[in-house]
Formats: structure tokens, C-alpha cells, sequence
């Protein structure tokens, strides 16, 4: 059996101590501008931050990766090299990366550190995997959420690095790292800047009938009713109207988020190393209540004991959850 | 400095019949230097057009154009990864790569660079160009600034480089098929219903404004990329190899029309009237360029600075 380590989200400082004190074995989190993937206002860290963040979490015996996981425009390289070499400076222990470039820098320049490929790098077949290891030694990969377990279980032996998947969170429904529809509705780049249906861009507009229009830089992205709750316009979450669907619909998928609460023994039994939970953007309580909750299911399969998959799906209660493509591949 | 214009891969699934049809007008008619063949979105159609492929490169070779094979931007499946190995392994042909599986299989051998690969930079040129590439079609998304950057230090390594100019815009891909599902189904039992879109399904917002196209596991744009204003600054910057992506209007006229601006026969305002009438149901946006939202249309361009 594999370690089945916990990879969970720190998208502030207090975020990082607070799910490194409920039980995460290892925190993931990003410097404050266009070098990771959730450049959020108000979210990620300073170099000081980062600093004291990483003592405090090697002092607990946890584990800290550096997200350097955007594709650096041509002319802009040299923000991300500062950043790797931030991280280097501080001591984390691996950095998740995606461009081709960064990866060679920090392979160079730093071989000693570990190097994740980040699902931002869209690495779904053992060929492309190999690519990264032999290319940059990447020791281990994100793997898209695209992918059901025997075909995880199938890439696994095929590979000579780790397997992390994701098991909680928001569930994107693109291929991560080759989406621009953020930057064609709002001229900021999921890929470049680190942005996703940003919320400066977002508006609630009430229309005459009582309803809401849930907008992002003037496109409604979906509407909901006088009784409803309107939902953020994430543009790949969105109701569309088709030719064939008049009456508008979810064109790519209803707002659910993913949890494999109940499929973690078979991720395990299928060579997953990591279990990452999604959610730098989440409050305290949030990451406190969802990271125990995992610890202690992943303490219980480790120990062989029945885990308690109740406690973890009470977690998206209220909300509607999916365990998407992971189940089966109708889900395609 | 000359300026070649390309013809990108067919995005949709048209008949076998529409394309060879189109090919032949292609290779007689249409002013291009390049022509990419091969089907780079699904998996699925590749086996309809593989009969024909071999008359159609023949056809466009003695027509004295360049024919380069695309390979797939998503590669999971065995007969996906099967048929990116086969490709990439092939000698003797040009091909563009558009997965980092294809770069495992092509070891290093020679390439060209497809635009989902996601070169954005001048350190992941310079890195795949010493694994072999040597022309790099830059992302859709990449700014005037980083263009003109990216096209000078791979210019200095003397590394081709290539921009798509007109078309759809390639917003997103995914493992599941849009079509498939807009008519209930999945991507195992589709039917190939993206059949019935030759231009991209339409979806349009809860206010009725056209937004996004589906086509297959493919999300584009509403509007064509045009940047027949920016083509001159693009040229001069160095990038040399102008795409135009295959779409439901008469794309001989397309091509025509770019090419007489790029010789001084019109000037760029009367070419975006020709192209205007060409795409009359259509509009028009270079945002993504201008760095501002990807679907407006910016008056003019900038001289270059």
C-alpha cells in the first residue's frame, strides 16, 4: 500500500497553520502575483510569509510545495525564475510546475528539489508523463481529473514517478492548462495571470421578472430564479442555450464538486501516492473542517479499519457533488 | 520579408466527401504555402478521413504546397496514444506535434510545434528546439509584447514561428464530448452528431447573445479571430507563417484576401471589408492581440515600437 499522503490547500498563511495543525501531511501554496494558478486577490503569500509558513510546518513535520504553476509569457520569464529561486532559498519541499521552461530552470539549477508536474501541465497518457520525468526528473505527476481508476491503475505501472490525484473540490471541467475562456471574456489568462472567472468581473443583475442574472464582464453566464440561489459564473458552469436545447442547459457540466470520499481504498489499491485537496481559495473552517475529515478516513485505511465515509460526505451538504469521470467513463 | 500564410487542420468533423472537395479547391486555388492535415480534436472521426489522406497529400504536394500532419491535442486512450505514436514515429514526413506525448515518441527527431503545446515563452522554445523543433505556432492567447518577444529569440536561435490569424479561436479542450452530451448521449455512444455543426455548435447566453461554439470536446470562440490590421506588425516582429483556420465560408476568398494585403495589392481596411463580406454571418475579434477581452474587435493597430 502506498503512503497515501494528504496534499492540502493553504491559500493564506493562517489557512497553511490551520490545516498543517489538522493533520495534512503535506500544504501546497503560491507567492503572491502571476506565478500560480490561483492569483486571487487577497489570497497566497510573501516571501516572509512563505518563510515562517515553511519553519512552521517543517516544525510540525509537515511537507510544503511551491505552486510555480503558470505558463510565464515570453518576456516575463524571469518573474517565475525569482520565484523558484525564493522557494529554493526558503527550503520548500518540492515545487508543482507546468511550463516546460520553468521546469528546465529549476531541474538546472536546483536538482536536489523535487519537481511536481501540476495538472496544469494536462499530462493524461504514460507517454507524456515519461516525457516530463526524462526531460526535467519530475518524481511525481498530477494526473488530470479526466481519468477513471483502472485507467489511473493502468498508468501507474506504466510510469517511474508518484501519482497525486484529486479527491475534493471544485471540479474544472476543462482540461487544465489549455483554457482561455476567462481571457476571452474578461482579457485576463487563466494561463498567464493565474486567473479564473475573476471576481472583479462579476456582477448580480435583477431583472424585471424577479430574476437573477449571474454575469461575468457582461455575459450572463447563467440565471436563476426569485427563489433561487444564484451561483457564481464560473464560465464552465454556466446554462447555455443550444439549438437542440431552447430551454438552456449545463452545455459542460451542473455545478457539482468532486469527492472521492468513497473511492479512496481503490485510489490507493490503484498506486495513487497523494490525495490533493482542492481549495486555496477556501475560508479557515473550511480547510480545518474538510482536512480532518480526510485525516481521519485516511487513518482508518491505513490502519485497515472501515472508514467513516459519512463525516466526509456531510462535507459538500447542501451542495451536489460528483465523483465524476473517476466512477465511470460515461461520465465523458 | 516574405510571409507565408498556412492553412491550419480542419477542426470539425466534416464528410469524407466535403473534405476531399475542399482539398482540391485548396490545392488548386487557394494562394497557401503550408497546409496542416490531420485530425487533431477527436480520436473518434480520425478513421474517416485516413482513406483518403494519401490523394489529398498528393494532390497538394503537386500543387507545390507544403502538406505537415498534426497529431492529436489530447492524448488518453490507447487508440489515441496509439495513433500518436504511429504518427510522431513516421519518417520522412513534417509533422506538428500538439501533446507532449508525441514529443516522447519523436526522440528528439525533427518537428514542428502545434499551438496546443503551450510555447509561451522564450526558455520552452529554446528547450524544444533542442529536442528537435523547429517551428513553433505560438498559443492563440499570447499578447503583441510577448509575441514580439517569443518571435525574436526564437528568430536568434533560428526557430520558425507561426500565429493563427483567422478562425475560431481554440478556448478549451476537455475529455468529455460537448455534442455528445447537448444530445443526451456520451462520448462511447455519440453517433458523431458534431457532424451536423460543420462550423461549431452554437451556444448562446440566457440573453440570446451567441457566445461559445462546440465542437466535439472542443470549446471556441463565437466570433473569428481576425488580425488582418496587426498582420504587418506580426511580419515584422518576425513571425513569418500566418495561420488560417478552416471554417464555413468560402476559404479561397479568405486566403486571397490575406494574401493581397500581405503583397501591398489593398490596404488592410479594404481587406477586413472583402473579409467582412466573405463572413457575413460572423464577427470579427482580436482582443486576445491587444490585450484586452479576446472577443473584441480594437480599432487599428499600433505601429510597431
Amino acid at each position: 500500500m502506498t503512503l497515501a499522503e494528504l496534499v492540502c490547500p493553504a491559500g493564506t498563511p493562517a489557512a497553511l497553520r490551520t490545516a498543517v495543525d489538522a493533520g495534512a501531511d503535506t500544504v501546497y501554496c503560491g507567492f503572491r502575483n502571476a506565478t500560480n494558478a490561483r492569483n486571487f486577490p487577497g489570497l497566497n503569500f510573501s516571501t516572509d510569509e512563505l518563510a515562517t509558513a515553511v519553519a512552521y510546518a517543517h516544525a510540525k513535520g509537515s511537507k510544503v510545495l511551491l505552486a510555480l504553476n503558470t505558463y510565464p509569457p515570453a518576456g516575463q520569464v524571469d518573474l517565475w525564475r525569482e520565484a523558484a529561486d525564493t522557494g529554493a532559498r526558503i527550503g520548500v519541499d518540492a515545487f508543482i510546475v507546468a511550463d516546460m521552461g520553468v521546469a528546465r530552470y529549476i531541474a538546472t539549477k536546483y536538482p536536489e528539489i523535487r519537481l511536481h508536474l501540476s495538472v496544469q501541465a494536462a499530462a493524461s497518457s504514460p507517454e507524456a508523463i515519461r516525457y516530463y520525468c526524462e526531460s526535467f526528473g519530475v518524481k511525481r505527476v498530477v494526473l488530470p481529473r479526466i481519468l477513471t481508476i483502472p485507467e489511473i491503475r493502468r498508468i501507474a505501472q506504466e510510469i517511474p514517478c508518484e501519482i497525486e490525484t484529486f479527491i475534493f473540490g471544485n471540479h474544472g471541467l476543462m482540461v487544465e492548462g489549455r483554457c482561455s475562456l476567462t481571457n476571452y471574456v474578461t482579457g485576463l489568462s487563466t494561463n498567464m495571470d493565474g486567473v479564473c472567472s475573476p471576481a472583479a468581473d462579476v456582477e448580480y443583475r435583477r431583472e424585471g421578472d424577479g430574476a437573477v442574472s449571474s454575469c461575468l464582464s457582461g455575459y450572463v453566464i447563467d440565471r436563476f430564479g426569485p427563489d433561487e440561489m444564484a451561483g457564481y459564473p464560473t464560465i464552465c458552469k454556466g446554462r447555455y442555450q443550444a439549438p437542440h436545447r431552447p430551454e438552456g442547459y449545463y452545455a459542460f457540466e451542473e455545478p457539482v464538486s468532486l469527492n472521492l470520499a468513497r473511492l479512496l481504498p481503490e485510489l490507493i489499491d490503484a498506486g495513487v501516492h497523494a490525495f490533493k485537496i482542492e481549495g486555496r481559495q477556501r475560508s479557515k473552517s473550511y480547510v480545518r473542517n474538510v482536512v480532518s475529515a480526510f485525516r481521519n478516513a485516511v487513518d482508518d485505511i491505513r490502519a485497515g479499519r472501515e472508514a467513516n465515509i459519512a463525516g466526509l460526505l456531510q462535507l459538500t451538504e447542501g451542495g451536489r457533488e460528483t465523483q465524476g469521470a473517476f466512477e465511470t467513463k460515461k461520465w465523458r | 520579408m516574405h510571409a507565408a500564410l498556412t492553412l491550419g487542420p480542419i477542426a470539425y468533423h466534416w464528410p469524407a466527401e466535403r473534405k476531399r472537395d475542399f482539398y482540391a479547391r485548396i490545392a488548386d486555388e487557394a494562394p497557401l504555402e503550408t497546409v496542416y492535415l490531420g485530425e487533431v480534436i477527436c480520436s473518434k472521426r480520425a478513421p474517416f478521413f485516413e482513406r483518403d489522406m494519401p490523394d489529398i497529400i498528393e494532390r497538394l504536394e503537386r500543387a507545390g504546397k507544403t502538406v505537415v500532419l498534426s497529431s492529436l491535442a489530447e492524448v488518453m486512450l490507447p487508440r489515441e496514444r496509439q495513433a500518436t505514436r504511429a504518427l510522431c514515429e513516421m519518417e520522412g514526413a513534417e509533422i506538428e506535434i500538439n501533446n507532449a506525448a508525441g514529443l516522447h515518441a519523436r526522440a528528439g527527431a525533427p518537428h514542428r510545434i502545434g499551438p496546443f503545446l503551450n510555447a509561451y515563452n522564450e526558455a520552452t522554445i529554446a528547450w524544444l528546439a533542442q529536442n528537435g523543433a523547429t517551428h513553433v505556432c505560438l498559443p492563440h492567447e499570447l499578447p503583441r509584447a510577448s509575441l514580439a518577444h517569443a518571435a525574436k529569440a526564437a528568430g536568434e536561435i533560428a526557430i520558425e514561428t507561426e500565429f493563427q490569424v483567422f478562425g475560431r479561436a481554440p478556448l478549451a479542450v476537455s475529455a468529455r464530448c460537448y455534442h455528445a452530451r447537448a444530445h443526451g448521449r456520451h462520448k462511447d455512444n455519440c453517433q458523431f452528431v458534431c457532424e451536423d455543426d460543420p462550423d461549431g455548435m452554437p451556444l448562446l447566453t440566457a440573453d440570446g447573445t451567441p457566445f461559445l461554439r462546440v465542437n466535439g470536446i472542443q470549446t471556441q470562440s463565437e466570433s473569428y479571430i481576425c488580425l488582418v490590421r496587426e498582420m504587418a506588425e506580426l511580419v515584422a516582429m518576425g513571425i513569418r507563417h500566418l495561420r488560417l483556420m478552416p471554417q464555413s465560408v468560402d476559404m479561397v476568398a479568405v486566403a486571397e484576401t490575406f494574401r493581397a494585403c500581405l503583397d501591398g495589392k489593398i490596404d488592410s481596411e479594404e481587406a477586413l471589408a472583402q473579409l467582412s463580406e466573405t463572413c457575413a454571418q460572423t464577427r470579427f475579434s482580436n482582443g486576445f492581440f491587444h490585450r484586452v477581452a479576446g472577443h473584441r474587435m480594437v480599432a487599428g493597430s499600433m505601429p510597431v515600437s
